[in-house]
């Protein structure tokens, strides 16, 4: 097995989180007027403003400031929020699971709907049930998640009343109750990105439905069944893996949309506070883990893509 | 000689009449029904952006609490929203807002993104990685996120939400060029004009600028979609358009709390962007086809 690929993706991988640390530095540096008047309000002294741009570090040079941060950060220090004065790591670390529990709930919810439709699409072309997935598929492309979400709230929670529209109780605490409180926002994020992958599984599969060996595996007399999954699903997997790994990062953007209006304590909620609230470090904080989860994923398919398929050189 | 001028005026009588390219993809595009229903749902959109303010029954700002919460009728077409105002005429208003967040952002991505692209992809190596490895940086950030610290720089504001838009997809259009330029300049009559001495400047703009235009174009027409998507979700936070101006994702935002009592508040601004995303979509898909029927 060729492991150059391996180190190739890893030292990349580290080049990109280097970047982005140096883009997330630059926020504080960009925003318009003083960072440390800006966390201490028009009526502060201006002794009590010079005290805190030497606290925050401000009074240093650019590049100083940059690597001492970037130490910091390597150390899970990320700095304490302008706002409540506490610690941004541990503020972070609080909302992740959230987030990462909608993220996954999300790609079971979207698989659950995409796998079904996009091979059955793929097994009967231009059949009704094509056109319909079709249609589905568009549609979900075009409904922006924040009114899908509203629509959803509308027919489950006001409608039927089976699932409630917002809020969040901690999986540890009560898990049938963390459970109706994800279905709806991971609904939403899934259904989104369903419409998407049902697109590339339909054609995967019906690009393998056409090779010689789907031909030879129907001629023996195999059941359809087994054709398809033994055959035709197992080469198609490939292609529908990396594409739902890609997928992913689009999740997290939707992910950040679906927790702000469902209120979920996620990191999607966090940076939209902060950037409401003007907590520059608590977003800096929050955008560096989005984009180092967006990164681990990215490598995570690359590596997956490496070892599915042995007869793929690079 | 004279016969083979003859034979000459025959074959050129009997050979269709020579065309450009731009009429074969039109020619292509007009049967495209997809692509058409796209152009038709985009004209709509325009033409509404256009004449939507000096048609519009009712002026969009205007409160009437007397005429809160009312349904659909003959009278206000779309209904009321909590303050009295027609929905019909803030959509119309709000069309405006996603045309011109949609052209500015996606032009202001567009043409960054595809210099950016061509001097990477026509550029020496460090140039080239340069250029991409500061793309991948960028390419990190969910869309959304970014573009949310990027309004947090920028500040609030329809203006800087279409900065912060046509920021975020610069990337995109950057690697769409670049795949562009790397086949384009294989091309022999790329070796050709730098044989005959022709500088790079010119090689870039006259030859190989409108060779690439066909993916730029169809992504143009795709981004169009995602821009009035981002608009639409920056102004449900409060970040983009801000109150009392009307743009549908700041509509479903204010109308949010009387989706119950008054369903209307919450449907038709979420229809509107709804058809002109799927126009958007449509059109892109139509113009690929046209554009290069082998890339379908």
């Amino acid at each position: 097995m060729n492991y150059r690929f391996v180190v190739q993706r890893l030292l990349f991988a580290g080049f990109v989180v280097l970047g982005v640390t140096f883009v997330v530095f630059m926020i504080i540096q960009l925003i318009p007027g003083d960072p440390a008047r800006v966390s201490l309000g028009l009526q502060a002294t201006e002794e009590l403003v010079a005290q805190r741009r030497i606290n925050m570090g401000l009074d240093r040079p650019v590049l100083e400031q940059y690597t001492t941060w970037v130490t910091n950060m390597a150390q899970g220090d990320m700095g304490r929020s302008m706002l409540t004065g506490q610690s941004v790591s541990a503020m972070v670390m609080q909302r992740l699971p959230t987030t990462l529990q909608l993220t996954g709930l999300s790609i079971i919810f979207g698989m659950l709907v995409a796998f079904p439709l996009g091979i059955i699409s793929a097994m009967r072309p231009n059949s009704p049930i094509d056109v319909i997935a079709s249609i589905l598929s568009q549609l979900g492309i075009a409904v922006p998640d924040f009114w899908m979400a509203i629509l959803l709230v509308l027919l489950f929670s006001s409608t039927l009343g089976v699932l409630p529209p917002s809020g969040y109780t901690p999986i540890s605490e009560d898990f049938g109750d963390w459970l109706s409180h994800m279905i709806l926002p991971a609904l939403t994020a899934g259904l989104i990105s369903a419409s998407i992958q049902t697109r590339f599984i339909r054609s995967a599969m019906l690009e393998v439905l056409s090779q010689t060996y789907i031909r030879t595996a129907r001629a023996k007399g195999l059941r359809e069944s087994v054709v398809i999954r033994r055959h035709a699903l197992r080469n198609a997997l490939i292609t529908i893996v990396t594409i739902i790994g890609l997928q992913v990062t689009a999740l997290l953007s939707a992910v950040v949309v679906i927790e702000i209006v469902f209120n979920l304590p996620g990191l999607g909620r966090l940076v939209l506070d902060s950037v409401l609230d003007r907590d520059y470090t608590l977003l800096q904080g929050s955008v560096f883990v989005m984009a180092l989860l967006v990164t681990i994923i990215n490598l995570g398919v690359d590596m997956l893509y490496f070892f599915l398929d042995p007869r793929i050189e690079y | 000689m004279a016969t083979m001028q003859i034979s000459n005026n025959q074959m050129s009588n009997n050979m269709p009449p020579r065309r450009s390219l731009w009429q074969d993809v039109m020619q292509r595009f007009s049967k495209h029904r997809v692509g058409m229903l796209g152009a038709f749902i985009i004209g709509v959109l325009v033409i509404t952006a256009l004449v939507g303010p000096i048609l519009a029954p009712y002026e969009p700002n205007k409160m009437n609490f007397s005429s809160a919460f009312l349904a659909p009728s003959l009278k206000h077409p779309l209904g009321t929203d909590d303050f009295g105002r027609d929905i019909l005429s803030r959509i119309m208003h709000g069309a405006g807002v996603s045309v011109r967040v949609g052209v500015v952002a996606v032009s202001l991505a567009a043409s960054v993104g595809t210099v950016l692209g061509m001097l990477a992809g026509y550029g020496r190596r460090i140039v080239d990685e340069a250029i991409m490895r500061s793309m991948d940086i960028l390419l990190a950030f969910p869309t959304i996120l970014l573009a949310l610290a990027i309004m947090a720089i920028l500040g609030k504001g329809v203006n800087n939400a279409m900065i912060a838009i046509g920021i975020v997809y610069i990337p995109i259009f950057a690697r769409i060029a670049r795949s562009a330029v790397l086949s384009v300049k294989q091309e022999e009559f790329i070796m050709a004009s730098v044989a005959l001495g022709a500088g790079d400047i010119h090689i870039l703009w006259r030859h190989i600028f409108p060779n690439i235009l066909a993916p730029i174009i169809v992504e143009t027409s795709l981004s169009l979609s995602f821009a009035i998507l981002a608009e639409a979700a920056l102004s449900f936070f409060g970040l983009g358009t801000q109150p009392p101006d009307a743009s549908w994702g700041r509509m479903l935002s204010e109308g949010r709390d009387f989706f119950n009592q008054s369903i209307w508040i919450g449907i038709f601004p979420g229809v509107a962007i709804m058809f002109s995303v799927m126009g958007f979509n449509f059109l892109g898909d139509g113009l690929r086809d046209s554009l290069d029927p082998g890339m379908k």
